[in-house]
């Protein structure tokens, strides 16, 4: 008798609540604050990714170098080791902090909250971030960025989006780079052109070289115009 | 998984709940998570909580595009969004990347 009305009772005691909230991962919270943190002091912020080698560095360099006048830009770079990349963006006498991840393989937005603390962000119109070159893994961090520019070079093969294709649906931006040396290595435009577009049709395209300065300028009016649009 | 849990036991406390035996999620196909890894992530987080021993159910939600030249639905099969009426491209995802705490059972 007992252990029944015990049993019952707990039955009874049994109720559901109803919660239907999304689940935000801490990265997504702390995104969230450096993006709030960015607009207010009316920056255009920008999260570059592409594969080891593809250019990014180069490409930064070249934009900060170019738009100088223009434009005031900072830098905060991802790498597992060496300050070499914030001494390279440095030399075009723009501010830049490296992060030296260790052994991750993506920047997070607590690294970014960290390192863009030691920036000035009063004196800047353009945030860059240039992540650890990796397609796969920083796909999944949100930085509080408001461009996600996703870069391909020439020398990584036209089919390049469709091995990765996660990553390049988050493309607002997709820069080709290295056009300069596409017919040399074979480079397949259309193909490349076509599978960007089928894949994320909303990414605006820039084929570029940094080396040579080939199709830069598009890019920086198109940097102009979005940093005047978002203030 | 672990803001997960936190959401839960703060929704229980605040219900006046003193256990939670079982947790409901909806995980939308895109939502760039693994079932299994919150299977596996689960009871670990769980300990040391009021949500230990807990079960764990996953209502999975299959993505689910509208085509915004025709407005048919339909889900999309692989990575291009491609309309099987129109063959029109489209970005409109009206469901597949949900990661929600629906609901739980307490005592």
């Amino acid at each position: 008798m007992e252990i029944r009305d015990h049993a019952k009772r707990a039955e009874a005691e049994q109720r559901t609540i109803v919660i239907n909230q999304g689940v935000l991962s801490k990265n997504d919270l702390l995104a969230r604050e450096n993006r709030a943190l960015f607009k207010s002091k009316r920056l255009l912020t920008m999260n570059i990714v592409s594969s080891p080698g593809s250019g990014k560095t180069a490409f930064i360099e070249r934009t900060l170098t170019d738009i100088k006048g223009r434009l005031r830009g900072g830098v905060v770079v991802g790498d597992l080791a060496t300050d070499n990349d914030a001494k390279r963006i440095a030399r075009s006498g723009s501010p830049a902090i490296q992060i030296t991840t260790g052994d991750t393989c993506h920047l997070d937005a607590e690294m970014v909250a960290e390192a863009t603390a030691k920036l000035d962000l009063n004196a800047l119109d353009l945030l860059i971030i240039e992540n650890v070159g990796n397609l796969v893994c920083p796909s999944g961090y949100d930085l509080g960025e408001d461009l996600r520019v996703v870069m391909l070079s020439t020398t990584e093969g036209e089919d390049k989006p469709l091995k990765y294709p996660t990553m390049f649906k988050t493309a607002d931006v997709v820069i080709l780079n290295k056009m300069d040396i596409a017919e040399v290595v074979g480079f397949d435009r259309e193909t490349a052109l076509s599978n960007i577009h089928r894949l994320t049709p909303q990414a605006i395209v820039f084929e570029v070289s940094a080396r040579t300065g080939l199709g830069m300028e598009a890019w920086y009016q198109f940097i102009e115009q979005r940093l005047a649009a978002a203030r | 998984m672990q803001s997960a849990i936190e959401l839960a036991v703060e929704n229980a406390k605040a219900q006046g709940a003193q256990q939670i035996h079982r947790v409901n999620m909806r995980v939308g196909a895109l939502a760039g998570v693994v079932p299994d890894s919150l299977e596996f992530a689960f009871p670990i987080v769980c300990q040391g909580t009021m949500a230990e021993g807990a079960t764990l159910e996953i209502e999975f939600i299959p993505a689910l595009c509208r085509c915004s030249s025709c407005n048919s639905e339909f889900e999309p099969k692989d990575f291009f969004y491609e309309c099987p009426n129109c063959k029109a491209l489209t970005v409109d995802l009206l469901r597949g990347k949900e990661l929600e705490l629906a609901y739980l059972e307490v005592s």
